[in-house]
């Protein structure tokens, strides 16, 4: 057991206990901190990949933006559905049965394969690697503009769906 | 060194729960929760590959910020989404939303 491998076990343990957390709290406010919880020990786990990067966008994007959006988005419509009353639907115990079921054929399917490790260590200089194919026209210079696009569109489209209608 | 299968198992579990919450919760907010778990366990799954198999190349870093691309239009569409039915429908059940006009 080395200290990394216990690092990992304790974040895991975090990340699937919050999540559970996440998908049977009754106080959906409650629901949304324990989401919090998950995306940061899964930030913990981009830093254990040596993907420091995209740790910090985790904590930024996911933590910083969709957790309060959602928060916010709780808030606002939570006068209709007090904590009190079931908060799932009839079928909870079919929709668990597929989620195990999925678990267990993903793990199966998973030990079948023979992954072709590669046994190197992460360059010093992946970050720059990873700016330059940004703006490379051979590399992904493309998919960084349609996904600029794609943020701008639905972010007006949010706006416009949201906002209140002339009155 | 971690062994892959524990990453590989981690996500897998993370996306069941995820999944569970998608299709068992009634609260339309509460099912994005939900499949924002799933786009997590998919991100990292999508870095421990880049991690273990290529970790001389980009891409699977690549892969990994556009779902985040995708996850925040998500968010904030669906969210725009549900609030909008709100003010109309005042429900934000998801069984309950199963008209095109009202």
């Amino acid at each position: 057991m080395t200290p990394l491998q216990l690092i990992f076990l304790f974040t895991g343990a975090a990340i699937l206990i919050s999540a559970v957390m996440v998908v049977v709290a009754h106080n959906l406010v409650h629901a949304a901190l324990w989401l919090v919880v998950s995306l940061f020990g899964v930030a913990v786990l981009f830093v254990l990949l040596e993907a420091g990067f995209l740790a910090a966008v985790q904590v930024v994007l996911y933590i910083g933006a969709i957790a309060i959006l959602i928060i916010f988005a709780i808030m606002l419509t939570r006068r209709v559905m007090q904590d009190s009353g079931p908060q799932t639907n009839q079928q909870w115990w079919l929709s668990a049965l597929i989620a195990v079921a999925l678990f267990v054929a993903l793990l199966w399917t998973l030990s079948q394969v023979a992954y072709p490790l590669a046994n190197v260590p992460v360059p010093e200089s992946y970050l720059i690697t990873l700016g330059r194919s940004f703006v490379d026209p051979n590399q992904y210079a493309l998919p960084f503009e349609v996904a600029s696009v794609l943020l701008l569109v639905a972010l007006i489209g949010s706006i416009v769906i949201a906002g209140e209608k002339g009155k | 060194m971690i062994p892959l299968s524990w990453y590989l198992t981690l996500a897998a579990a993370l996306f069941c729960i995820g999944l569970y919450g998608v299709l068992a919760r009634k609260n339309a907010v509460a099912i994005l929760m939900g499949i924002e778990l799933m786009l997590n366990a998919v991100n990292i799954k999508l870095l421990d590959f880049w991690h273990y198999l290529t970790p001389t190349t980009v891409s699977g870093q690549m892969f990994a910020i556009i779902v985040f691309v995708v996850a925040a239009s998500e968010a904030a569409v669906g969210l725009a989404l549900i609030i909008s039915i709100y003010r109309r429908r005042n429900t934000v059940v998801a069984e309950e939303i199963d008209l095109m006009k009202w």
